[in-house]
C-alpha cells in the first residue's frame, strides 16, 4: 500500500508524465506544420509543473516517498521548477528552428523534451542509487533522440552517434562504481550508505576504487576534463535546437545528481572526492579556456566554454568538507548551485541568439556570422553582449556574483591551497574573458556582411528580451536567489 | 533617494532610456536628450557642494541599505573630502564629453551617448561607494561601456586597442577581487570599508594585500612600467573617450590607492613607500623625456599623462598633507587640461583627420580663436602659475623637497621638461607660417566647440587663481587619513 506522503512527494513528475502522454496522442491529431496547438499545451503543462515546483519549494518540507526512494526538498523543487522553466524557455527558442529543419513533422520534440524533463525530475528527486540511475537513463535516451532528430543531417547523426557510444560507456562507470559501493556497504540507499560510511567500518580500498568510477561517471555527464571529449563533437554537430537541451536544464540536473551522490550518499569519503574533484577543476579551466579561445566555430566555442564554467563548478563543489569539518558545506554547495543557476540562465539566451540568427538553410553557427549585429538589430546584439560578458564574469551581471560566491566559498574554507586555486582561477577567467569579447567585438566592431534585418516571432523576440534582462536584472540585485539557494542546500544538508 | 544615489542613477537612466528608445533617424532628439540628462546629473551634484562640511572628515550625504543580504554586502554611499570633487569632476566632464561628440558622432549616435552617460553614473559610483564589493562592481562595470566606446568609435587600429585596455586592466583587477574576497574573509564576513580600515592585519598580509591592491590601481593610473597600454589606446579612442579615460578613469586608480592601499595596509604602504616614489619618479622623469620624442599629438598628450599621475601617486607616498593634498589637486587640474588638451587635439582631427604634429604648422593663423584656448591648456598642462596645472604640481614639489631634497629636486625637473615637450608640441603646431593647404583651408571653431572649450578654460583659470575651495574641502580629510596611515595596524 502507498502511503499518502508518496504520493505528495512526486506528485509534479506524475502530472508531468501524465501530460507528456496525453500531449504524444494529442500530437497525432495535430496537423498544421509549426505545431501550435501542441506546442501551446506542452508549455502549459510546463508551466503548471514550474508552478507546482515552487509552491512546493516555498512550503519548505522535506518529505521521504516511497520508503526513501525518492526525496522532495526545497533544493530539489527549485531545481526542478528552474529545470521545467530551462526547457518551456528552451521550447520558445527552438520552434521556428526547428519547423525550417523538417523536425517538426511529428511533435517527438515536444514529447521527447517532455521525458527528458522526467528523467531529470527524477535524478534530482533520487534516493536510491537506482532511481538515481533510473532518472539519467531516462535523461539521456531522451537527449540521444533529440540530437538524432534531424536524421536526414550527417552532422546530426555523426554527433548523436558519438553521444550515444561515450554516453553509455559513463552511464557504465557510474553502475560499475555503485555496485562497488553496493559490494562494500550493502545498500543502494543513499542514507544508509552514508551512515555505513561513517561507521568507519567498511574497508576504505574498496568504497575508494568504487568512488573513482563514480566520479568519473559524473564527470561525463558534467562534460570536464578528461572526460569532455564528447561535449565539443556533440555541442557542435547536434541541430542547434538540441544542442540547448542538453546545454540548458540537464546541467541543473547534473549538479543536483552530484549533490545527491556525493554530498547526501558519500560525503564522508569527502576527503577524497574533493581531491579528485580539484584535479578536474583545474584541468577543465586549463583545457577549457584555452581550448575555447581557438574556436571559429560559436557553439564549438561555447562547449568549451561550458567546460571551463562546469570547473568553476566543481571549485564550489571542493571548498566543503575541510580537514573533516563540514561548516563550510552550506555556503560552498549554495555558490556551486548559485552558479549553475546563473550559467543555465546565459546559456540559454546565448543559444537563443544563435538558433535566432540561423536561417532556412543557414546555421549561423561560425562567430563570423554575428558579425556587424549591432547594426542589424541593438537589442538582440545587446542580450548576446550581455551573455558574453556575464559569462566572462564582468559585473554587474550574473556570472560575475556566480564566480564571485565561488571563489569567497573556496577561500572562505581556509584550505592551504585555496588561495592559489583561486588565483589560478582568476587567471584562467582573465584568458577566459578575451573569447567572449571577441564575440562582443564582432558583433560591435565588424561591419555586417548581409544587411537583413532579424525578425522574430513574438513569443521569442518577448522570452529573449526577458532573459537578456533577467541576467541582467540578476546581476544588480542577486541577493534574492542567493539566499534562495542558501536555504534550499541548508536544509538538503541537516536532513 | 538621497543626493549620491540620484548622482549616480540619474545618467544612468538616462542612457538606458537612450538605449531603448534612440534611433540614428532621429538623432537631433538623441543629441538634445543626452545634453538635457548630463546637465541634470551635472546640476544634482551641486547642492552637494553647498551641504558639505568642511570641518569633518566623516562620510556625508551617507545612505545605507542591505544590498546582498547572503554576503553582508550593503548599498552604502558617502563622500568626504577626498572623493568630493572627483564626484562633481566626472559630473562636469560629462557634459564636456556629450557636446564634443556632438556633430562628430553620426553612427549610433544613442549608444554613443548613452555609453558615456552610464560610464559617467558608474564612475560616480566608484568615487562614492564605502562597500568593497559595490566599489568593486562600479570599477569593473566601466570596462564595459568603455571597451565599446574604443570599440565601435575608435581609429584604425581599434580592436587592438578595445582588448589591450580590456585584458591590461581586467588583469589587475582580478587580483583585487581575490584581495577583496581575502579581507572579507578576514574581516568575519564584511565589505565595510571602514570596517577594513580599522581591522589588524599581519605584516605577510598586509604586502599581499598591498600589491593585490597594487596590481589593479597601478595599472589604471597607469604607473611605469605597466603604462603601455595607455597611450595605444588614446591613439585609437575618439575623442571623448580620450577626455573620459585621461580626465576621470585614470583617477579611478590614484582614488583606490587612497581609499584601499593606504588605509587598509599601512604598514605596508609605508615599507614600500620608497617603491612607489621611485616608480613615480621614473614616470615623471623618463616617461616626460619619452613624450618628448611623440609624433604623433595625442600620443605626447597620452605619455604627458602618466608624468602628471606620477606627481599625483608621488605625492600620496610622502605621506605629509601637502604631497597627499597636492596629489588631491593635481587629479582635479589634469581632470581639467587633460580632457582639454585632449578635445583640442579633437578639434583639429575633426577637420584634417590627423594627429601628426608634422600635418600641421601654422595654424594660429587661419584659427586664431582656438589657437588662443590651445595656448591657455598648453600652459597649463606645463603648469604655468595662475593655471590649475600649477597648484598640485606646486604642493607635491614642496611637499617632496620635505620629505627629501633629491626626490623633490628630480620631481621638480619635470615642470622643465613638461614646459619642454608641451610648448614644443604647441609651437610645431600652432606658430609659424601655415605649412600646407589643409591648414590653409582650416575654419576657426564654431559655437559648440567655443562654448566647450570656454568651461574648461574658466575651470583652468578658476583653479589656478582660486584654488582654496578645492584644497578646503580636502584639508580634514587628508589630515585624518594621514593620522591613520602613520599609526600601525600590526596585531
Amino acid at each position: 500500500m502507498i502511503d499518502a506522503t508518496s504520493w505528495m512527494a512526486v506528485y509534479p513528475e506524475i502530472v508531468l508524465l501524465v501530460m507528456a502522454c496525453v500531449i504524444a496522442l494529442v500530437d497525432l491529431l495535430v496537423t498544421s506544420p509549426k505545431r501550435t496547438t501542441t506546442y501551446a499545451l506542452t508549455l502549459a503543462s510546463l508551466a503548471g509543473v514550474a508552478l507546482m515546483h515552487a509552491m512546493y519549494a516555498d512550503a519548505g518540507q522535506t518529505l521521504y516517498g516511497f520508503g526513501r526512494l525518492v526525496v522532495s526538498d526545497p533544493m530539489g523543487h527549485w531545481l526542478k521548477c528552474f529545470s521545467a522553466i530551462a526547457v518551456m524557455i528552451t521550447l520558445v527558442y527552438s520552434r521556428p528552428y526547428a519547423g525550417e529543419r523538417d523536425m517538426l513533422r511529428g511533435g517527438e520534440m515536444f514529447t521527447l523534451s517532455m521525458f527528458a524533463l522526467l528523467g531529470m525530475s527524477v535524478m534530482i528527486s533520487g534516493q536510491n542509487f537506482l532511481v538515481l540511475y533510473l532518472g539519467l537513463e531516462l535523461l539521456t535516451l531522451s537527449s540521444y533522440t533529440l540530437v538524432a532528430l534531424r536524421r536526414d543531417n550527417g552532422n546530426a547523426t555523426e554527433a548523436a552517434m558519438k553521444y550515444f557510444v561515450l554516453g553509455a560507456m559513463a552511464s557504465g562507470f557510474l553502475l560499475y562504481g555503485i555496485s562497488m559501493v553496493y559490494g562494500a556497504t550493502g545498500s543502494l540507499d543513499l542514507s544508509v550508505i552514508f551512515k555505513a560510511i561513517a561507521t568507519g567500518q567498511i574497508k576504505q580500498q574498496v568504497l575508494v576504487f568504487g568512488l573513482v568510477f563514480i566520479v568519473s561517471g559524473l564527470a561525463f555527464k558534467l562534460g570536464v576534463v578528461p572526460f569532455h571529449m564528447w561535449i565539443p563533437d556533440v555541442y557542435q554537430g547536434a541541430p542547434t535546437a538540441a544542442t540547448l537541451m542538453i546545454a540548458g536544464a540537464p546541467k541543473l540536473a547534473a549538479f543536483a545528481l552530484v549533490i545527491r551522490v556525493l554530498v547526501e550518499g558519500l560525503l564522508p569519503l569527502a576527503v577524497d572526492w574533493q581531491q579528485m574533484l580539484a584535479l578536474l577543476a583545474v584541468a577543465s579551466l586549463l583545457v577549457g579556456n584555452l581550448a575555447a579561445i581557438a574556436q571559429t566555430n560559436l557553439k564549438r566555442m561555447l562547449a568549451y566554454s561550458t567546460i571551463a564554467q562546469m570547473g568553476f563548478v566543481l571549485i564550489g563543489l571542493i571548498a566543503g568538507v575541510v580537514s573533516g569539518n563540514a561548516d563550510h558545506a552550506a555556503n560552498a554547495y549554495s555558490s556551486a548551485m548559485f552558479y549553475v543557476i546563473g550559467y543555465v540562465l546565459t546559456t540559454l539566451a546565448s543559444f537563443g541568439i544563435i538558433m535566432l540568427l540561423a536561417r532556412q538553410g543557414f546555421e549561423s553557427e561560425e562567430i563570423i556570422d554575428l558579425a556587424g549585429l549591432n547594426h542589424r538589430s541593438p537589442l538582440y546584439a545587446g542580450v548576446m553582449a550581455i551573455c558574453m560578458f556575464s559569462l566572462a564574469g564582468i559585473p554587474p551581471l550574473v556570472g560575475f556574483y556566480a564566480k564571485l560566491s565561488v571563489l569567497q566559498a573556496l577561500i572562505a574554507s581556509g584550505q592551504a591551497y585555496a588561495i592559489y586555486l583561486a588565483l589560478f582561477a582568476v587567471i584562467m577567467s582573465l584568458i577566459g574573458a578575451f573569447y567572449y569579447l571577441r564575440v562582443v567585438k564582432v558583433m560591435y566592431f565588424d561591419e555586417p556582411v548581409t544587411a537583413t534585418t532579424v525578425t522574430a516571432d513574438a513569443d521569442v523576440r518577448v522570452v529573449l528580451s526577458l532573459n537578456g534582462l533577467l541576467v541582467l536584472v540578476l546581476g544588480i540585485v542577486p541577493g534574492a536567489l542567493m539566499t534562495l539557494c542558501a536555504q534550499a542546500i541548508a536544509q538538503m544538508l541537516v536532513n | 533617494m538621497g543626493l549620491l544615489s540620484l548622482a549616480v542613477w540619474t545618467p544612468i537612466a538616462f542612457g538606458l532610456v537612450l538605449l531603448a528608445l534612440g534611433r540614428d533617424e532621429h538623432v537631433r532628439a538623441v543629441r538634445w536628450l543626452a545634453l538635457v540628462g548630463a546637465l541634470i546629473s551635472f546640476l544634482i551634484t551641486l547642492p552637494l557642494y553647498a551641504g558639505f562640511q568642511l570641518e569633518t572628515s566623516a562620510m556625508q550625504f551617507v545612505e545605507k541599505a542591505p544590498w546582498i543580504e547572503r554576503f553582508n554586502v550593503n548599498y552604502h554611499l558617502g563622500l568626504d573630502g577626498i572623493s568630493f570633487w572627483l564626484v562633481l569632476l566626472t559630473a562636469f566632464i560629462n557634459v564636456i564629453v556629450v557636446i564634443a561628440g556632438w556633430e562628430v558622432i553620426t553612427r549610433k549616435v544613442n549608444q554613443y551617448m548613452a555609453s558615456f552617460l552610464i560610464l559617467s553614473g558608474l564612475m560616480i559610483g566608484v568615487f562614492c561607494a564605502l562597500d568593497g564589493l559595490l566599489f568593486y562592481v562600479f570599477f569593473e562595470a566601466t570596462l564595459i561601456p568603455m571597451y565599446l566606446i574604443i570599440g565601435i568609435w575608435g581609429g584604425p587600429n581599434k580592436i587592438y586597442a578595445a582588448f589591450k585596455f580590456f585584458l591590461y586592466t581586467l588583469l589587475g583587477s582580478l587580483l583585487t577581487l581575490v584581495a577583496l574576497i581575502y579581507l572579507y574573509t578576514q574581516s568575519g564576513g564584511s565589505f565595510d570599508i571602514a570596517t577594513w580600515h580599522k581591522m589588524p592585519l599581519s605584516a605577510m598580509a598586509q604586502n599581499l594585500i598591498f600589491f593585490a591592491f597594487f596590481a589593479a590601481f597601478a595599472v589604471k593610473v597607469p604607473m611605469w612600467p605597466v603604462h603601455t597600454w595607455l597611450p595605444d589606446v588614446h591613439v585609437e579612442a575618439p575623442t571623448g573617450g580620450s577626455a573620459v579615460l585621461a580626465a576621470i578613469m585614470l583617477k579611478l586608480g590614484a582614488y583606490g590607492f587612497l581609499r584601499f592601499s593606504m588605509p587598509i595596509a599601512p604598514d605596508a604602504a609605508r615599507e614600500w613607500g620608497m617603491f612607489i616614489i621611485v616608480l613615480s619618479l621614473i614616470a615623471v622623469v623618463y616617461v616626460g623625456l619619452v613624450a618628448m620624442v611623440q609624433q604623433d599629438m595625442k600620443k605626447l598628450v597620452a605619455y604627458s599623462s602618466v608624468a602628471h599621475m606620477g606627481f599625483v601617486t608621488l605625492g600620496f607616498f610622502i605621506f605629509n598633507p601637502l604631497g597627499v593634498s597636492g596629489g588631491l589637486v593635481q587629479m582635479i587640474a589634469h581632470g581639467f587640461v587633460s580632457a582639454a588638451m585632449f578635445l583640442s587635439i579633437g578639434v583639429l582631427y575633426d577637420r584634417v583627420h590627423s594627429r601628426e604634429i608634422a600635418s600641421y604648422g601654422g595654424v594660429i593663423n587661419t584659427m586664431p580663436k582656438f589657437a588662443a584656448f590651445s595656448l591657455l591648456f598648453s600652459m597649463a598642462n606645463c603648469g604655468l602659475p595662475a593655471t590649475a596645472g600649477f597648484v598640485g604640481e606646486w604642493m607635491v614639489i614642496l611637499g617632496a623637497v620635505k620629505y627629501n631634497f633629491v626626490v623633490g629636486l628630480l620631481a621638480a625637473s619635470a615642470l622643465i621638461f613638461g614646459a619642454a615637450y608641451t610648448l614644443w608640441m604647441f609651437k610645431r603646431v600652432y606658430l609659424g607660417p601655415v605649412t600646407n593647404d589643409e591648414v590653409k583651408g582650416l575654419t576657426d571653431i564654431n559655437t559648440r566647440e567655443f562654448i566647450m572649450l570656454a568651461l574648461l578654460a574658466i575651470a583652468v583659470l578658476y583653479m589656478g587663481l582660486y584654488p582654496r575651495p578645492f584644497t578646503d574641502v580636502m584639508e580634514a580629510s587628508v589630515a585624518d587619513l594621514l593620522k591613520h596611515v602613520a599609526l600601525s595596524k600590526l596585531p
